[in-house]
Order: structure tokens, then C-alpha cells, then sequence
């Protein structure tokens, strides 16, 4: 299966119905599915931050959310990870394509593609790296689990050779 | 009139209606002036009551009400063209605006400068109200749409306690209480 359908599949299988997004380059494939299905709420938005308060707001309101990002994104979302959804315990699958690494083609990704584990270390977010799309349909369903038994935020990292 | 009065007089006006509550003393007077199942207070995560209440809106069909702040407003100005894309039919957003950063020694933030009732006009917002001294809902709940309601207020804080509820309690209250669960306990 191609791999935007894969992340797409294995987000319906886990029951995924509010995704809040900002667009990769690499994300775009996956983003016109979500978009297209109606049973799932899909709000763009204009920052990333403001999206997982999106997201809290809606999972208080009974949906189950994912964010689909850039690792960029997860620089301009420090914060609301620690005070907001830590704090509160807080579930969300976090789609995120992670640029700067083997293969990237613009230098300029590089800095926070390097310090992207590095920041979900230091938030204590479990995150998984699927090499496959075979890996990313177990991975997914595992974080999805993850999420609902804990009230935790999990990433997915989609590295470049992913796609 | 200083911030908790206006909360004071906004809650006399609520049914019962949800409420996504600023960090800082506009939580901590929410909770000292009528704490309810109703009420999400934050605790972090300056900048998201916008966005956590569009997400609450969106997600299930009572009314949220969203007490922001004007520092808080322009530290997420982006959500004001997210909600106004989105639209949703059961969002009040109402700006308490002290012209300051009130929690942290009332700083002045730019709402002294510009006005954040035109900003949220440009932005697209049909449904627009502004008080100063009298603070009247009766219209404002009965309008279906997203509506921004621009309050100036004084500076100030009111000497109440910090909220002496778990931040994991206060979620957990707030989503039994959306799922209904609280009144067949």
C-alpha cells in the first residue's frame, strides 16, 4: 500500500475523527484523504499550537484526535505539550513528518530535524519511527492504544525515506 | 468595573452553558465567584482558551462560552480566522480586555493601542458586541453563529485564592459533566 494510505488506514482504525493539520510537502497526499472523508472533522490551521488546543477542546467533547505536522511544528507547540496536555493528561496521536533527515534536500531543515527526539525527550512523549508502511499500520495501532490507556500525546516521526 | 465583577455579571446571565476559562486570576475569580462542573479552568498554556473552546464547539452542540483575555488574545490572534473559517454556531467568545497582562502585574499589552473589536470586524466576525459599563447577554444567547464579545474592564485583580482542584480532577469533572454522567451518579 502507498504510504499516505497507509497513515491514513491505520488513523481509521483507530477510530481517529478530529484532525487538526498543517500542511508538509510530504503530508499533502494524506491531507486530501482526511479532507475527503466526512466522517472525520478536519480543521486546518494556522499554527500548531493553536491546533492541539483545538484538539484538547475537542477530545473534552468526546472525539478522538490527531495532529498531522511538520517537526517544525512541534518547536512552535513546546509549550501547550508541557502545560496543556501533560498537565492535564491529555491523549493525541501526533502525525509528524520529520524533515532534516537522511535525504533532505534543504539544509535549513536540518537544525530542528536534528532536535526534534531531542525535544520529545525532554516532554517525556513516547514516540515511534516506522521505517515501513507495514511498520506504520502496527505503530499507529499501537499508539492509539497508548493514548486511550494513558491520556498521553504519541508522536509518529515519518522521516524522510519513509514516504 | 474590574474583572470579577464582569464575570460576576456574565455568569448571572448563563444558563447552562459551558465555560473554557483563562490561566491565571480570571480562573481563580471564575472559580471564587461560582465554580460549576460547567467550568474547564486553565492552568498553562497562555493563548489556547480560544482554541480549546473551538475545539469544545465543534466537537458537541451545548454553548461554549470562552472567558479570554487581551494578552491572551494576541498571543494566539491566528484563532480568531480559525474560528471565524470554521463558524461554529455555539461559540461565544468574549475578550475580558484590561488594556494589561493582569496576572503577572498588569503590564500593558498593545490592546491600549489597537482595538481588538476591529481587528476580530476585518477578520470577518458578523456577530460583534461591546460593553463597558453594562454587561447584557439576553441577545448574545440567543444568536446562532460565532459571536465575539469585546469587554473593557479595569485593571486588577480581585484577592482570591488559587483553585485547590487537581488539574487531572478538573478535566475529569468538566468531561462527565459534558457526557452527562454527573446526573445519574
Amino acid at each position: 500500500m502507498d504510504s499516505s494510505q497507509t497513515i491514513y488506514q491505520a488513523l481509521k482504525k483507530a477510530g481517529i475523527n478530529f484532525v487538526v493539520s498543517l500542511p508538509c510537502v510530504n503530508l499533502g497526499k494524506l491531507m486530501d484523504m482526511i479532507d475527503c472523508d466526512s466522517d472525520i472533522i478536519h480543521v486546518p490551521v494556522n499554527r500548531e499550537e493553536e491546533g492541539f488546543g483545538i484538539c484538547a477542546g475537542a477530545y473534552m467533547g468526546g472525539k478522538k484526535t490527531a495532529i498531522l505536522m511538520q517537526n517544525s511544528g512541534l518547536g512552535n507547540s513546546v509549550n501547550v505539550l508541557a502545560s496543556l496536555y501533560k498537565l492535564y493528561q491529555l491523549p493525541i496521536i501526533m502525525i509528524i513528518s520529520h524533515r532534516g533527515t537522511d535525504g533532505e534536500f534543504m539544509n535549513a531543515q536540518v537544525p530542528m530535524g536534528k532536535a526534534t527526539t531531542g525535544v520529545l525527550d525532554a516532554l517525556e512523549i513516547t514516540y515511534f519511527i516506522p521505517k515501513t508502511p507495514d511498520d506504520a499500520l502496527k505503530l499507529i495501532s499501537k499508539a492509539g492504544s497508548l493514548v486511550e490507556i494513558e491520556n498521553v500525546p504519541v508522536g509518529i516521526l515519518l522521516e524522510i525515506s519513509f514516504w | 468595573m474590574e474583572r470579577i465583577e464582569a464575570i460576576q455579571k456574565i455568569t448571572e446571565q448563563l444558563n447552562n452553558e459551558l465555560i473554557i476559562c483563562n490561566i491565571g486570576f480570571p480562573s481563580r475569580e471564575l472559580y471564587a465567584v461560582k465554580d460549576s462542573p460547567n467550568n474547564f479552568y486553565m492552568l498553562g498554556s497562555m493563548g489556547m482558551a480560544s482554541s480549546i473552546g473551538l475545539g469544545l464547539a465543534m466537537a458537541q452542540d451545548r454553548k461554549v462560552v470562552v472567558l479570554d483575555g487581551d494578552g491572551s488574545l494576541l498571543m494566539n490572534m491566528g484563532s480568531l480566522v480559525t474560528i471565524f473559517n470554521q463558524n461554529p454556531n455555539n461559540l461565544i467568545l468574549v475578550i475580558l480586555d484590561n488594556e494589561c497582562y493582569g496576572s503577572t502585574g498588569s503590564q500593558c499589552s498593545y490592546a491600549s493601542t489597537v482595538d481588538l473589536s476591529r481587528v476580530a470586524e476585518a477578520v470577518g466576525f458578523k456577530n460583534l458586541f461591546l460593553f463597558q459599563n453594562e454587561i447584557d447577554f439576553s441577545e448574545i444567547l440567543n444568536i446562532n453563529g460565532s459571536i465575539f464579545v469585546h469587554i473593557k474592564i479595569e485593571k486588577g485583580n480581585a484577592d482570591v485564592p488559587v483553585i485547590d482542584m487537581e488539574p487531572e480532577d478538573i478535566k475529569i469533572r468538566f468531561i462527565e459533566e459534558i457526557k452527562g454522567k454527573l446526573n445519574t451518579l
